[in-house]
């Protein structure tokens, strides 16, 4: 009759409708139209576009650097959990506050706060220029933009699993005759990797689509500091819809391929915990 | 290995966790820290491992004071209430543990890793589930794996924290049985807390009752249950009927009536202590405690009534054997005579709330003998 198994629970039907016509109206559809503008265009000239240099570079950079800033969030944001989950120090609760807010700030005024500061005459800037170093209006300061705003992924994602983590597991890795650093790496990272992919991701999702904090930072030079989704804005001032919607295609394949391959990670890294209770045997299993 | 605990201190904030403990163990001993939750138990097995650090006073193995050592040098196979199995290895690389993180020349060959962690597995009946992961075994199975994770580095010292909590009866009956084999064959010093006094007395050579950051008693099972020291010890290894009597002229008075003969050469209010199991019915001419039979249950091999002493209004447990003759005697609203066969005797009623063990003292204890 059904493609499930029956259930006690009613609503089964209604609540699938209602999934897969919100799912359609919020999400599919909009998608879909993404690329029944782009298919206006012929593949040749899809390919033509996506193969000029702009092009390119931008979507190199959106990807590019929303993958450094992710893997360095990944990195600094767990430790800034463990910080938090582990230890107690004046100030806590206000720095725990603060690290939200990233998701509540307009992105514009992120994005000016750190031009100001990473600008040559800006409080950091002005202390690095001399020194050679360049960040805003660079790829350097898409990359510290993008920081900002995916910290609170990783830390929120992270938190929670470190704060359940048994502290008996440690104890044990250490009574057993492992170092800390044998601790760290064979016992805690393997039980956290999963969340921690879960954050890589979201970082890493919410950095591609990042605009309104890069484009104050960034310059936004054509073939050095112009981000994917700055081009699309650009596309569609001059009037060139098409143009436009193939870049944003492109965007949408490249981040789903990626976001495919991340779920496969954490599928792979979840693997232990697959449930196969037909394996298990009785208690006196094995030799009588 | 020995272990002696040397007047041990340890203080959470304000509450005493453990007052002056002094403990010798003897190398090869299976010994059980017995107490209700808080006594203290768990905190010094934790002390021993060196999980927890005492305030006061010293840990030695063999003589030797370990208090120093890092706990990573101090070869300690400790099994968790929980497991604490790594979730992401699987079973075989959960017991290897301890091998694998060895350094330089103590570390074993691959090939000699995976013998030894077989060999492990085999003792404790699991050599078929090494590649499983420990969240597709039962409860009983992976406490034994824990088990031999904990024996992989050759413990000088088994420590374990209510091994079996966390199991049902069925299950914790078979471990128990299971350790206790385990033990004998390896015969390393096993030190294991429990709240479940049958757990102790079933699988201890020695128990250690615990209560309120101090040793209540030490002793052989036998000692411990057959002669408890306070009120608490009495009342924490078994159910427990308490009777406030009156001892007097040789005599131990309870609502008027004589009960039973006892020369304590005192005078005062006392407080009988005396198990379900310690009481059976008398002949009409002997002396006994009349009770009045309220009900009568029978639950497998034992046959449990509620009785009522009517001079006082008391009631009081009594349980025998299905086969017992007396039992034939215990029908529900019928009186009948009570005898004590072997009872406690405490000065007044203790404070067994507040656990304190000092106030009552054992005035003594008494054995009848069946004629």
């Amino acid at each position: 009759m059904t493609f499930t198994s029956r259930s006690a629970l009613p609503g089964f039907h209604l609540a699938l409708g209602y999934t897969l016509v919100y799912l359609s109206l919020i999400v599919l559809i909009p998608l879909a139209g993404v690329f029944f503008k782009a298919t206006e265009l012929g593949l040749a000239e899809i390919w033509a576009i996506l193969r000029s240099e702009r092009v390119l570079s931008a979507l190199t950079l959106s990807f590019g650097t929303a993958l450094i800033a992710a893997a360095l969030n990944a990195v600094f944001g767990t430790l800034v959990a463990w910080v938090f989950v582990r230890y107690d120090f004046p100030g806590k609760r206000l720095f725990d506050a603060m690290i939200d807010l990233p998701f509540a700030l307009p992105t514009a005024v992120a994005g000016i706060a750190l031009t100001a500061l990473y600008a040559g005459n800006g409080w950091v800037g002005q202390w690095l220029e001399p020194l050679g170093i360049k960040i805003a209006f660079t790829q350097v300061g898409i990359i510290i933009a993008l920081l900002f705003i995916g910290l609170p992924f990783v830390v929120r994602t992270v938190e929670p699993v470190l704060r359940d983590m048994e502290k008996e597991l440690e104890e044990a890795a250490a009574l057993l005759g492992a170092s800390r650093w044998q601790t760290i790496r064979l016992v805690l990272l393997p039980s956290l990797l999963p969340s921690l992919l879960t954050g890589f991701a979201l970082a890493f999702a919410r950095g591609v689509g990042e605009y309104g904090s890069v484009i104050f930072i960034a310059g936004n030079l054509p073939y050095v500091s112009e981000i994917a989704p700055l081009l699309i804005v650009i596309r569609l001032e001059e009037f060139d819809y098409t143009g436009a919607t193939v870049v944003a295609a492109a965007m949408l394949v490249i981040a789903f391929v990626m976001l495919f391959v991340i779920n496969g990670l954490q599928a792979w890294s979840n693997r232990h915990k697959v449930r196969n209770q037909s394996l298990a045997l009785p208690v006196q299993g094995a030799k009588q | 290995m020995d272990i002696t605990l040397n007047t041990i201190d340890k203080q959470f904030g304000q509450f005493k966790a453990l007052d002056n403990i002094d403990l010798h163990i003897e190398s090869g001993e299976l010994i059980a820290l017995l107490g209700p939750s808080g006594s203290g138990k768990t905190t010094l097995l934790r002390i021993i491992a060196g999980l927890e650090f005492a305030d006061g006073g010293g840990v030695y193995f063999g003589g030797e004071d370990v208090v120093a050592i890092p706990l990573r040098k101090r070869q300690i196979g400790f099994v968790f209430q929980h497991y604490a199995l790594f979730k992401h290895m699987t079973v075989r690389d959960n017991v290897s543990f301890g091998l694998r993180v060895r350094k330089g020349e103590i570390r074993p060959d691959k090939a000699a890793i995976r013998r030894r962690a077989d060999e492990l597995l085999d003792l404790v009946q699991l050599s078929e589930l090494g590649d499983r992961y420990p969240h597709q075994l039962s409860g009983g199975q992976r406490q034994r794996v824990a088990l031999a994770r904990a024996l992989a580095i050759e413990p000088k010292v088994l420590l374990l924290d209510e091994p079996f909590g966390a199991l049902d009866a069925k299950v914790r009956k078979e471990l128990r049985q299971w350790l206790r084999e385990l033990h004998q064959k390896t015969g390393v010093t096993t030190l294991f807390v429990t709240h479940d006094q049958e757990e102790a007395l079933e699988l201890a050579d020695r128990v250690v009752i615990m209560s309120g950051g101090k040793i209540a008693q030490v002793g052989s099972v036998d000692e411990v249950y057959e002669r408890p020291a306070s009120p608490l010890v009495f009342d924490f290894l078994g159910s427990t009927n308490r009777i406030p009597a009156k001892l007097q002229d040789d005599h131990l008075i309870v609502g008027g009536q004589q009960i039973v003969r006892y020369n304590g050469n005192q005078t005062g209010n006392v407080t009988i202590y005396v198990r379900p199991g310690d009481l059976r019915v008398a002949g009409t001419r002997d002396i006994g405690l009349d009770a009045t039979v309220l009900n009568v249950q029978r639950t497998g091999p034992i046959v449990r009534a509620t009785v009522e002493i009517p001079s006082t209004g008391q009631r009081l447990s009594v349980e025998m054997p299905h086969l017992h003759h007396d039992v034939k005697q215990l029908i529900p609203k019928q009186t009948l005579r009570l005898r004590l066969m072997q009872f406690s005797v405490f000065a007044a009623e203790p404070d067994l709330i507040s656990e304190s063990i000092i106030a009552p003292h054992l005035i003594g204890r008494e054995r009848l003998r069946q004629a």
